[in-house]
C-alpha cells in the first residue's frame, strides 16, 4: 500500500518541505530576529504570531500535520539510502548525505525545541524573551540551537535545490548548478539570520 | 637496427620481471561467503584487467605460490559496448576491458558488483535491470494487421541528443555508484529512467509515452532519486544521466497533472 503510491508520498514529501514548512521556518527564523531590537520588540512580535485568529487551526494545518509527514517519511527515506561518499566523494553525493544527516538531526532538535516551547505554553508557562534568555544561557543549549539552526537552514535551502530537481523546474546541468549558487546563498543568509537571533537572546 | 632490437629486448626482459598485484574478493557460489585472494600476474605492456584475468585463468596460481580455481568473470566484445564485464575496480565500478593496468594503484583490487547477486567471483545476475527494461516498455510497437508505413520524422537536432541516450549498454555501473539502488529499496536505476527519455522522444515511442511514465510512476520509479549524481559521474558511456532523470521528473509532472486533471494529451 504505502509502496504503490511511493511516487505521490515522495513528491508530496517534497512539495511540503518547500510550502509551507520551508516557509514557516523562513518567517520563523525572521520574526526571532526582532530579538536583536530588544526584549519588548520581541516580545510584541511573539505575541502577534501566538494570538494570530484561528492560531490552533493555523498551527495544525501549516505546522505541525505538514511537519510530521515531512519528518516521519523523511526518516524513512533516510534510512533507505547507503551513502557511498567514500566511493564518490562529489560535490552533490555529500549534499544527499548532509541532507539525510540534518533530517534525521532535525527530528531530534524539533521535537526538543517543541517540548521546550509549545509544550510548556501549553502547561501554561509564558513564551517570551525571558524564557528564551533562560534557556539559551547555558552554553550546551546555545550550542545546540545554534546546530540546530544552521541544520535547518542547510536543509531548506538543499531542499530547495532538489525541490526544483524533483518537479522538473530545473532540468540542464547549468541550470542546476545556477540554482546551486543560489541555495548556497540563501542558506548564508538564512543562517546569518538565524544565528544573529539566537545570540540576540543572552 | 640491431641496436634498436636490443633495446627492446632489453625492455621487455625488465618489464616481464614485473609483477602486477592483484587482490580479488573471490565467492564460490551465489551463498557462500566471500573471500580476499591475491594474485601475482607477469607484467606486459599496455596490458588490461581481463589479459590479467585471462593469465590467472592459465596459471591459476595464488601469491602464495598455492594452485587454486581459476577466477570467474563475464565479458563479451572487449571494447566498452556489451557492458558484460564491469566490476569494481579499486572500489570504483567500470568495466574490466578498458581498465588498464599502467592506471592503476596496486595491488588493483577486484570486486563483483555487490548490487546485483553475485553468481560466482566477478560474474554478477544482472536480471533485475532486464526485468526493469520490460516494466518501462523499452521497445518501440511497430506491429500492425497491415502495413503501417514509414514513421513520423525526427528533428535531426533531437536525434543528436537521443544518440547520446542509445549509447547505454545496461551495463549497471550507475545502479552500483547509486546510494538508492540497494536491498532496501526497489529502485530500479537511473539507466532505466534515461531509457523512457529515449524511447519517449522518438516519434513512433512517443505514441506510447504515457504508458512509459506511468511506469515510472510505479513501485520502485523515478521517485526513488535522490539526487546524489553519482550516477552521471559514474557512467562510462558519458550519458547525461541526470538530465535524463530531470527531464523525467518533469514529464511525470505533467503525467501527473493530466492523470488528475484529465487531457486529451495523453499522447502527443
Amino acid at each position: 500500500m504505502l509502496k504503490e503510491s511511493d511516487f505521490y508520498l515522495r513528491r508530496l514529501h517534497s512539495l511540503l518541505g518547500i510550502i509551507p514548512v520551508g516557509l514557516f521556518v523562513t518567517q520563523h527564523l525572521v520574526v526571532n530576529h526582532f530579538a536583536t531590537r530588544g526584549a519588548e520588540s520581541f516580545n510584541t512580535a511573539s505575541n502577534f504570531m501566538g494570538n494570530l485568529p484561528f492560531v490552533l487551526f493555523l498551527e495544525w494545518f501549516i505546522i505541525y500535520i505538514p511537519l510530521m509527514f515531512h519528518a516521519f517519511y523523511g526518516v524513512y527515506i533516510a534510512f533507505t539510502a547507503k551513502n557511498n561518499t567514500r566511493r564518490y566523494g562529489t560535490f552533490r553525493n555529500w549534499m544527499f548525505k548532509l541532507q539525510r544527516f540534518t533530517g534525521v538531526f532535525l527530528v531530534v532538535f524539533i521535537a526538543w525545541h517543541l517540548y521546550q516551547t509549545r509544550i510548556q505554553k501549553a502547561l501554561g508557562v509564558e513564551v517570551d524573551y525571558n524564557m528564551m534568555h533562560d534557556i539559551l544561557e547555558n552554553p550546551f543549549m546555545m550550542a545546540f540551537y545554534i546546530v540546530g539552526v544552521i541544520a535547518a537552514t542547510f536543509h531548506l535551502a538543499n531542499g530547495l535545490w532538489s525541490f526544483l530537481v524533483t518537479w522538473g523546474f530545473t532540468q540542464s546541468p547549468q541550470s542546476q548548478k545556477v540554482v546551486s549558487y543560489i541555495t548556497i546563498i540563501i542558506f548564508l543568509v538564512l543562517s546569518i539570520i538565524g544565528v544573529q537571533a539566537a545570540l540576540a537572546f543572552i | 637496427m640491431s641496436e634498436n632490437n636490443t633495446a627492446v629486448q632489453e625492455k621487455e626482459q625488465q618489464t616481464s620481471q614485473k609483477l602486477v598485484k592483484f587482490e580479488i574478493h573471490r565467492q564460490d557460489t551465489p551463498d557462500s561467503k566471500p573471500y580476499w585472494e591475491k594474485f601475482e600476474v607477469p607484467y606486459r605492456m599496455n596490458m588490461n584487467v581481463i589479459s590479467a584475468l585471462m593469465e590467472i585463468r592459465r596459471n591459476p596460481v595464488n601469491a602464495e605460490g598455492k594452485k587454486t580455481t581459476p577466477v570467474s568473470w563475464d565479458m563479451n566484445c572487449l571494447e566498452e559496448v556489451c557492458g558484460a564485464c564491469s566490476m569494481v575496480i579499486n572500489g570504483r565500478p567500470r568495466q574490466s576491458c578498458t581498465a588498464l593496468v599502467d592506471q592503476f594503484t596496486q595491488p588493483i583490487r577486484l570486486e563483483p558488483m555487490r548490487t546485483f547477486p553475485v553468481v560466482r567471483d566477478l560474474i554478477v545476475d544482472r536480471d533485475f535491470m532486464f526485468d526493469s527494461l520490460k516494466k518501462i516498455k523499452a521497445w518501440i510497437p511497430i506491429d500492425g494487421t497491415y502495413d503501417l508505413g514509414e514513421g513520423p520524422r525526427m528533428p535531426e537536432r533531437k536525434r543528436q541528443w537521443a544518440y547520446e541516450l542509445s549509447k547505454c549498454m545496461t551495463c549497471g555501473v550507475c545502479l552500483e555508484a547509486c546510494p538508492n539502488v540497494n536491498d532496501k529499496t526497489n529502485f530500479i536505476g537511473p539507466a532505466l529512467l534515461s531509457q523512457v527519455r529515449l524511447f519517449n522522444t522518438h516519434p513512433t515511442g512517443a505514441m506510447n509515452k504515457d504508458e512509459r511514465l506511468e511506469a515510472l510512476m510505479q513501485d520502485g520509479g523515478i521517485a526513488e532519486c535522490g539526487n546524489s549524481q553519482n550516477c552521471v559521474v559514474a557512467c562510462p558511456k558519458g550519458i547525461p544521466l541526470t538530465t535524463s532523470i530531470a527531464a523525467m521528473n518533469r514529464a511525470t509532472s505533467v503525467q501527473l497533472f493530466k492523470n488528475f486533471f484529465g487531457s486529451d494529451h495523453m499522447v502527443d
